[in-house]
């Protein structure tokens, strides 16, 4: 089975996301051919990689689904007459087919879907396959954009420096009403920092809703679903919507003066109390650690 | 301004999910249908668009079973002035036959944009808008947390990895919308009698099977159990051990 692997890079440098797709479209078996468009011009972008699966023969083109490929995928399937098995957290071949899981429901249900399209145009969860190490040795072709687009960029703001996306920090510190207050999310984001650039500030849908927080920041149903190593729900009840969103990190604190509220059902340890005790003294022996 | 908005009906966020007998779909007993969170900033954004042009129109489309009426009715509650339905039992598992069916219902009239969600809360495919501004050969700026509209000439920002793009593009063209575009709106009481008289149009679809097939639904995997660390302060060294040694996160 030919696939088609579609990678990501930011400055010139391939994104972790990238090796991600790579190790996953080998378990497809066959032979993986790797490609880079080095444009911010999607619908240029769309062309050229639609062109080439076509060229290519491929049985299968595989994107990541983050911001930018959740954009590009289906501008691609669209040309190439197909739909996108969206997010998927697993695959693997099925004689001719190719079954795909993902989560739906927020997470709540897991869907299996047979995917008999052809080219089958899929896109992977990030930070749910771990890169093997024959993936870091990737060399991509990159892509020349030809046709120029409709739409063009024409700038990108940077977020401020030294914050990281909740999508893609290994560390998330999520705040909820607890916190009592906007200022309150210092007490985070100090937190954050003593973990030295690994770690983002999340937040539930209630402290968004009430203004106190950046949409981009919001973990859950109606905001982004993350699976980070780390996850602490701080001040956080934990909503069945909020849950969804970050069910499949792979460690979860939380810390909650309220000792039924449903968070420590999903969390792997939990400490009861006042959490502006608490979250100090936890960055001070994280940053004792990080010395 | 003419406007169509292309809405999905979806269970509400806190509902729990059972899975049906059939093992592929959700058991719907009892379940509370909305209109897609994403869908209301769409709606929204269409009603405030044409009370800026100070004329036009809003037509609202949405593919799904006849309880989706109920869906269509809350947009014309919003304010929006008439609804298509593209009735069907079956919503496709190849969300590309979902975009053809919606493609051929809004390709007999010229609009000056088509709005979507996002983002389907259910299905999590976010794809239908950009399938249908491929259909249709329209440019697509998709997941907008802010849109500026001068003439046939439009401003987008999105969120990407790292901070914001902005995008310009000519009208006619299909804008997906994200939260944070605008404050959607509550149907007022005299908005919701208004809707029961605005015209509905039901037009049956039949749907193809196209390349994808659900073969299963089950619930995730179950989290092992957790524990309490301890109470306050006190319990946070025991937190750091536990974090480093036993779940080697640190």
């Amino acid at each position: 089975m030919k696939t088609l692997a579609v990678l990501e890079q930011r400055d010139g440098k391939l994104r972790k996301v990238s090796f991600e797709v790579v190790t996953a479209a080998r378990r497809l078996g066959g032979p993986v051919d790797a490609v880079v468009c080095d444009t911010t011009d999607r619908e240029g972008c769309a062309a050229a990689l639609a062109d080439k699966a076509k060229a290519g023969g491929y049985r299968a083109v595989v994107f990541t689904a983050t911001a930018t490929g959740r954009d590009l995928a289906p501008r691609v399937a669209g040309r190439l007459g197909v739909g996108v098995a969206a997010d998927l957290t697993d695959l693997a071949a099925d004689g001719d087919a190719i079954i795909g899981t993902r989560p739906v429901y927020a997470g709540k249900a897991l869907q299996k879907v047979r995917v008999t399209a052809r080219p089958a145009v899929l896109s992977l969860r990030p930070n749910i396959f771990t890169p093997d190490e024959a993936a870091a040795g990737v060399k991509p072709e990159t892509l020349s954009v030809t046709s120029s687009g409709r739409v063009k960029v024409s700038e990108i703001k940077p977020a401020p420096a030294g914050t990281l996306d909740v999508a893609e920090a290994q560390v998330i510190i999520s705040g909820g009403r607890g916190l009592k207050e906007p200022a309150n999310f210092k007490v985070l984001e100090e937190l954050a920092q003593a973990f030295g650039g690994r770690a983002a500030v999340g937040a539930s849908r209630a402290v968004v809703d009430a203004g106190w927080r950046a949409h981009a920041d919001q973990v859950g149903q109606t905001g982004k679903t993350v699976s980070p190593s780390l996850y602490i729900a701080v001040g956080i009840s934990g909503a069945i919507q909020h849950l969804a969103g970050m069910r499949t990190s792979k460690v979860i604190v939380a810390i909650n003066k309220d000792k039924d509220a449903p968070i420590f059902k999903v969390a792997d340890y939990g400490v009861v109390g006042d959490l502006f005790e608490i979250v100090p003294k936890l960055t001070e022996e994280i940053r004792k650690l990080h010395g | 301004m003419k406007i169509a908005v292309c809405v999905k009906r979806v269970p509400d966020s806190e509902t729990r999910v059972k899975i049906s007998p059939d093992g592929k779909s959700l058991d719907e007993a009892g379940v509370k249908f909305v209109l897609n969170p994403y869908d209301e900033f769409a709606v929204e954004e269409a009603l405030r668009r044409k009370e800026k042009a100070g004329s036009g129109e809003v037509a609202v489309f949405c593919l799904g079973p006849a309880a989706a009426q109920e869906t269509i009715r809350t947009a014309l509650a919003m304010g929006a002035d008439r609804g298509v339905l593209l009735q069907t039992d079956k919503i496709p598992a190849d969300p590309y036959e979902t975009a053809k069916l919606i493609a051929a219902a809004l390709k007999p009239d010229t609009w000056d944009l088509i709005l979507f969600g996002r983002m389907a809360i259910d299905d999590y495919n976010h794809q239908i808008g950009s399938l249908v501004a491929q259909l249709l050969d329209l440019p697509c700026v998709t997941a907008v947390s802010h849109l500026d509209i001068q003439g046939a000439k439009g401003v987008a920002e999105r969120e990407i990895e790292g901070g914001i793009e902005v995008l310009e593009f000519p009208l006619p063209a299909v804008v997906t919308a994200d939260k944070g575009l605008n404050e959607p709106r509550y149907p007022a009481l005299k908005g919701i009698m208004a809707a029961k008289k605005k015209p509905l149009e039901i037009k049956p679809v039949q749907p193809a099977a196209g390349g994808m097939e659900i073969v299963a639904l089950a619930p995730p995997a179950e989290r092992k159990e957790g524990k309490i660390v301890g109470e306050g302060a006190a319990a946070v060294g025991e937190l750091v051990r536990l974090l480093r040694e036993e779940a080697k996160v640190l």
